[in-house]
């Protein structure tokens, strides 16, 4: 059999790809970055770097970031909540997660977006649960129910005790690390567990342009020692934060990426690490950053090309809306976004069921983004020689009657072949109309209906739910908070 | 070169965007002793206010906008300080103390209404990003600031909008320092709900709702 190909995108020369990695170990070692986080400092000091105490800057030799990017895993393998399927992060291996850290969600119901409640998280992880497309949850909304100094333990509570998948998460406060590495150890049963069979992804966010914020820098450190996997996510805004070019931008996203690359290196050396981002690509009209720009595509096509030339594990925010509701912007950038994704080969594509700059959450376009992935994640899958001969067998004895519906060679490939979605119309327009003439979005809503109950249980053992319980508790009750939710 | 010329260079300096042009015809009206209150009305504010109907109207996009309001801040640098040596008022709108709350490093909003407000005349004292909400009150109180404009882009960081609100209501001066909030998850719902004086949802509505505040 011949080998399959993979179809893949990639929008960079090498030429152009050298000198964007050029220039952006030049800025690292002439303008430096900023860090914010004393410890960060220190062991900057400690490898020989040169530092300005007052501006917090930090100058890094070339020779430090090879160094490091020796030292960074090409490859991370994640393990879902029970320990038993194995996802590898790295290659060209894709898994789409749920966009994280909506501030709303919509109500279907009323077309409007508001705040979500402890309810609304614990219904959108069951659902992400069931989504067969979606690898990997996130901590994918915030809770409003509760004080926002203790949100980010929270919602991981939640995901943990809701959901079976991979989590991606990230800390809104140093002291926050503590309680979210205690649940994760507390699912596994020991750190070593833990090292050995990574739950969580922590998303850290440096501040366009250069500066590594003490929060972030923080969340670094401690994810680096725990053997938590880092995600990397620079967001310049073109013409804003960054660089108005795509170039250019790539230049500071590659520089502010790698500054996060080695402040993990040097607090553990070979911590994982994932080049990821939510770049965008600023509107110079309304002053908003649309994720679902085709600019914004080409930012994160270009930056994950450059990632893998770097032998890292990549990330992207692709395969989101900035639509309001779920109508056809909604459809099209995610599903522009989805399949450039897949083709880039991003390993963590944060984007589905997200809309409006990454601000609000729909289940419903969870439902309807499930499908999308299934597209995406089909087409990369490429077209495979399943036989020898191929086809000319199936035409032995061949008539103007021959029909290939009731070959076995039709029933042996066709749903290997062919992907089946769930809220896709293919159906006849006689039959569309006798079920109520209804749209994707409606479509969407009555199976969000039918596959979540009202009540939902936990999927996690009872004992373990009393230690995250006890750990959430006790977060709670450091931030005078009396009882959860 | 005659006053109507001069002033339609100025008008067109601050259009196009020409700092150096901008900053150049500002001080040959210095070094010529002409009368600057004039100079700011008529050459600079209808190119500031040309530069914002451009805007209005779609043609100019934020780049434009920005430019033309960095050349108005840098013309009236030196401008103003020769009518305070004159002892003239230089008719500032009002006095505003700008920032983004403690623990948010985002300014790119807070610095766009900074531009705009200060281009359309108001004073402007930005303390920058990651501003202690105290920082805040005591700035406005030590220059008896008229209003305070808070950016937030972060959820976490968007309740210390209504932190600043009870903390003015404790110290008996809400409502003599107005508050006007604004950033990426603010809404004008929100607004009401923390009982803020203004809401904006971007510089150049900032600019009418300082206005309206005076």
């Amino acid at each position: 059999m011949l080998s399959t190909i993979r179809p893949k995108l990639e929008l960079l020369s090498k030429e152009l790809i050298n000198k964007i990695i050029e220039e952006a170990y030049i800025i690292l070692e002439r303008q430096g970055i900023f860090v914010e986080n004393s410890e960060a400092l220190g062991l900057f000091k400690e490898a020989g770097m040169k530092i300005n105490t007052s501006s917090q800057r930090v100058f890094i030799t070339p020779e430090l970031i090879q160094n490091c990017l020796d030292s960074t895993p090409s490859l991370i393998k994640m393990y879902d909540r029970n320990g038993e399927k194995e996802f590898v992060v790295g290659r060209d291996e894709v898994h789409f997660d749920p966009g994280s850290t909506a501030v709303t969600i919509l109500d279907h119901d009323t077309g409007d977006q508001r705040k979500a409640d402890t309810k609304d998280l614990i219904r959108f992880a069951r659902l992400t649960d069931l989504m067969d497309n979606i690898d990997f949850q996130s901590t994918a909304i915030i809770s409003s129910d509760l004080p926002d100094i203790i949100s980010d333990s929270y919602r991981l509570y939640l995901g943990l005790k809701y959901c079976n998948k991979p989590i991606v998460t990230g800390t809104f406060r140093v002291e926050g690390f503590k309680p979210m590495f205690d649940m994760l150890v507390a699912i596994r049963g020991s750190e070593q567990e833990l090292l050995d069979k990574p739950l969580a992804i922590f998303d850290a966010c440096p501040s366009p342009a250069l500066k590594w914020s003490n929060l972030t820098t923080q969340s670094l450190i401690d994810s680096a020692r725990a053997g938590i996997p880092s995600e990397l996510i620079s967001m310049g805004m073109t013409g804003a934060t960054s660089p108005v070019t795509i170039a250019g931008t790539l230049v500071q996203h590659v520089a502010e990426n790698l500054g996060g690359l080695i402040i993990c290196q040097l607090a553990h050396k070979g911590a994982p690490v994932i080049f990821g981002g939510s770049p965008s690509s600023f509107d110079m009209r309304k002053g908003t950053t649309p994720m679902g720009a085709i600019e914004t595509m080409m930012i994160d096509s270009g930056y994950t090309q450059i990632a893998k030339h770097l032998n890292l594990p990549t990330h992207a925010y692709m395969g989101l809306s900035d639509a309001k509701v779920n109508d056809n912007q909604a459809g099209l950038e995610s599903g522009i976004g989805s399949v450039l994704a897949a083709l880039s080969g991003v390993n963590v594509i944060s984007g589905p069921g997200m809309m409006d700059f990454e601000s609000c959450q729909s289940l419903e376009k969870l439902v309807i983004d499930n499908d999308i992935c299934g597209m995406a994640l089909r087409l990369v899958r490429g077209v495979a020689q399943r036989d020898d001969p191929i086809a000319t067998d199936l035409f032995d004895g061949f008539t103007a009657d021959t029909q290939f519906l009731y070959m076995p060679h039709t029933r042996k490939w066709y749903r290997k072949e062919h992907i089946f979605s769930e809220i896709i119309d293919r159906d006849t327009y006689d039959y569309w109309v006798s079920l109520g003439k209804k749209n994707s979005a409606e479509r969407a809503k009555d199976k969000v209906k039918e596959i979540l109950q009202e009540d939902i249980p936990s999927t996690l053992n009872a004992d373990i739910q009393a230690e995250l319980q006890n750990i959430m508790l006790a977060d709670a009750k450091r931030n005078g908070v009396d009882k959860l939710p | 070169m005659n006053k109507p010329v001069l002033f339609e260079k100025m008008k067109s300096a601050v259009i196009e965007g020409n700092k150096h042009e901008a900053e150049f015809l500002a001080q040959n009206a210095v070094e010529n002793k002409m009368e600057l209150n004039e100079v700011i009305e008529k050459g600079y504010i209808p190119g500031i206010q040309k530069a914002g109907d451009l805007w209005e109207s779609g043609e100019y996009f934020l780049p434009e906008l920005i430019s033309s309001a960095e050349c108005m801040t840098s013309a009236m640098k030196i401008l103003q300080p020769e009518l305070e040596k004159a002892g003239l008022s230089t008719k500032s709108l009002g006095k505003v103390v700008i920032g983004t709350i403690e623990g948010d490093i985002h300014d790119i909003g807070k610095n766009l209404v900074a531009s705009m407000l200060a281009a359309n005349g108001f004073e402007i004292t930005d303390l920058g990003a990651n501003v202690k909400l105290e920082k805040f009150i005591s700035k406005s109180q030590e220059i008896n600031a008229d209003f305070i404009c808070l950016s937030s882009l972060l959820t976490t960081t968007m309740v210390g909008q209504k932190k600043l609100i009870t903390m003015l209501k404790d110290k008996k001066l809400f409502g003599h320092i107005k508050v006007m909030v604004g950033g990426a998850p603010v809404n004008s719902q929100w607004a009401r709900d923390i009982g803020a004086d203004g809401y904006a949802e971007n510089a150049m509505t900032a600019v009418s709702a300082a206005k309206k505040l005076i």
